[in-house]
């Protein structure tokens, strides 16, 4: 009876028809289980930018702790940041002139050097360091207040931590980040003219009007108000990695990683699309 | 003048015990798992009522709870006259002005001196004092927990023991009329357990608070408690007075006070 069973084409087929549908059931379950878990995260981030939206525009602003922020974010960050764009002006003008010369257009280099390091190299570099940098202490220092208690110790001291944590952090991030551009820019053109002056002999005047001569207002504008938006979307995502990090201190770790990498990721996607209106405006 | 002299606490006058916190069915689950079960318990002014428990079975939830740091599932929390699941922010803000908590860590802000730790929640609650009056009043809770030169060091700098006493400090320096202590000797050796025990009692005895301490010491349980509950898988077990406790014949109440 058993071996019938066995070789009955019938249920042969309708066997392996369940074992297929259970398959499928398992696979469409966890797709839609990530499928879910994608927009819970984008709604907890909405929900989350709301609450930043109010905590910034609602009374008793916490102005020392915003002040104390946009020195550790702006002070502490100067450093790299001037290293990092005094060697991108140099190595961009070092690789650019044999290219350049081909053509018989080395005279181009300084504003060549200009154009991408003010419209381009200098806010990306610049705001991707500082997602870096800035970005994952927030998550990693919001991440192990939670997981010490001291968000909870604030809140039931009366103290909105959204308001004293994140508002101060977001908006310190958002305007010290073109203050850091612009000395990005500033150190990586004289990264540029040392590198000029490699293989050449051009002086530091001569340079920097050649270097001018080719970029105006509507270069820089740009470059500001997107550098703007790079400073909001690290401190953003910093703080709300930081502060929805998990109890454990694992969950430290985690917060820092994903914030350095969902806000490098979003700063490109920022830059794209600012990128694409700045093209359709001018 | 502190917030208990404003309520008009004063319990060596009160003949009869006034309850200050009162919870009804309390329900709280995480999940599927059922952590607080129709929990009932009423705290008098001027007690220290211990909840006992084993881990697990629901003490740090119960008093997260009565401060909304967790939302419950049922039941209610009164907690001085008000529905605390009924109340908004700005009502929040205000009961719990009246509520401090020592957490179990401690909680002290890492990047804040022991002052500036002290200051915080008196620059946001006590709005009224000049700096002056603020820098004697830290003064004098750091003082009472016996660690006035603490004043300029970082959390980073202090022993647990210390910790502990800095952040009872900052949640006195308010002056809460309840005090919710979770597990205020966890992880500390037993001659500065009985330190934090004894500052747990002159608390209650200097700023007339009513409190709630969540442990699983014993010792410490035996040397702050007017009145023990003790939970057992998220319900009320048994209810009484240390006497009570060390007396009975309850299997379970014998493991914890062998």
């Amino acid at each position: 009876m058993e071996n019938i069973k066995k070789r009955n084409p019938v249920l042969k087929v309708k066997s392996f028809a369940t074992v297929q549908s259970i398959k499928l059931s398992e696979k469409t379950i966890a797709r839609t289980e990530k499928a879910n878990g994608f927009l819970t995260e984008v709604g907890n981030i909405s929900l989350f930018v709301k609450q930043l939206i109010k905590g910034t525009f609602s009374r008793n602003f916490e102005f020392n702790e915003f002040l104390r922020q946009c020195f550790e974010i702006g002070n502490k960050s100067l450093p790299l940041i001037a290293i990092t764009g005094a060697i991108m002006g140099l190595v961009l003008t070092i690789q650019t002139r044999p290219t350049l010369a081909e053509f018989g257009a080395v005279t181009m280099l300084p504003g060549m050097v200009a154009v991408s390091i003010v419209r381009e190299i200098g806010p990306v570099i610049t705001a991707l360091i500082c997602a870096g940098k800035i970005g994952s202490g927030m998550g990693a220092e919001l991440g192990s207040m939670k997981v010490t208690e001291q968000i909870d110790a604030m809140e039931v001291s009366a103290t909105d931590p959204i308001k004293f944590l994140v508002v101060t952090r977001v908006l310190a991030s958002t305007l010290m980040l073109p203050i850091l551009v612009l000395f990005a820019i500033g150190l990586g053109m004289l990264g540029s003219w040392i590198g000029v002056n490699i293989k050449g002999d051009v002086n530091f005047v001569l340079f920097f009007s050649q270097a001018f001569g080719h970029i105006d207002f509507m270069d820089f504008f740009p470059a500001l108000i997107k550098s703007f938006f790079f400073g909001a979307v690290i401190g953003i995502v910093g703080c709300y990695k930081g502060y929805t990090a998990g109890r454990g201190t694992e969950s430290v770790g985690v917060a820092a990683n994903s914030a350095v990498v969902l806000s490098s990721l979003l700063v490109i996607i920022v830059d794209m699309i600012a990128v694409q209106i700045t093209d359709i405006l001018l | 003048m502190t917030n208990a002299d404003t309520a008009g606490i004063d319990n060596k006058s009160a003949t009869t015990p006034e309850s200050v916190i009162n919870i009804t069915d309390l329900k709280k689950s995480f999940g599927s798992q059922e952590v607080l079960k129709n929990i009932s318990l009423r705290l008098f002014t001027n007690e220290n009522l211990v909840v006992l428990g084993k881990s697990g079975s629901g003490k740090s939830v119960l008093i997260k709870c009565i401060v909304r740091l967790l939302s419950t599932d049922g039941g209610s929390i009164d907690v001085l006259g008000s529905d605390v699941g009924s109340l908004n922010e700005k009502e929040l803000a205000e009961m719990r002005k009246k509520i401090g908590f020592l957490f179990q860590s401690g909680a002290l802000y890492d990047s804040m001196t022991v002052k500036q730790n002290l200051e915080f929640p008196l620059r946001r609650i006590r709005k009224d004092l000049t700096e002056k009056e603020m820098d004697e009043k830290v003064k004098e809770v750091l003082e009472n927990v016996g660690l006035a030169d603490a004043l300029n060091k970082m959390p980073s700098q202090l022993s647990g023991g210390m910790r502990k006493r800095i952040s009872l400090a900052r949640t006195i320096v308010v002056d809460p009329l309840i005090m919710l202590y979770d597990e205020p000797t966890t992880g500390l050796d037993p001659v500065t357990s009985d330190e934090i025990s004894l500052l747990i009692n002159d608390v209650k005895k200097k700023y007339k608070t009513s409190s709630i301490i969540i442990t699983h010491d014993i010792e410490c349980a035996r040397m702050t408690a007017d009145r023990l509950i003790m939970l057992k898988d998220g319900e009320v077990y048994t209810e009484g007075t240390i006497n009570e406790f060390d007396n009975s014949t309850d299997p379970l109440l014998k493991s914890f006070f062998k």
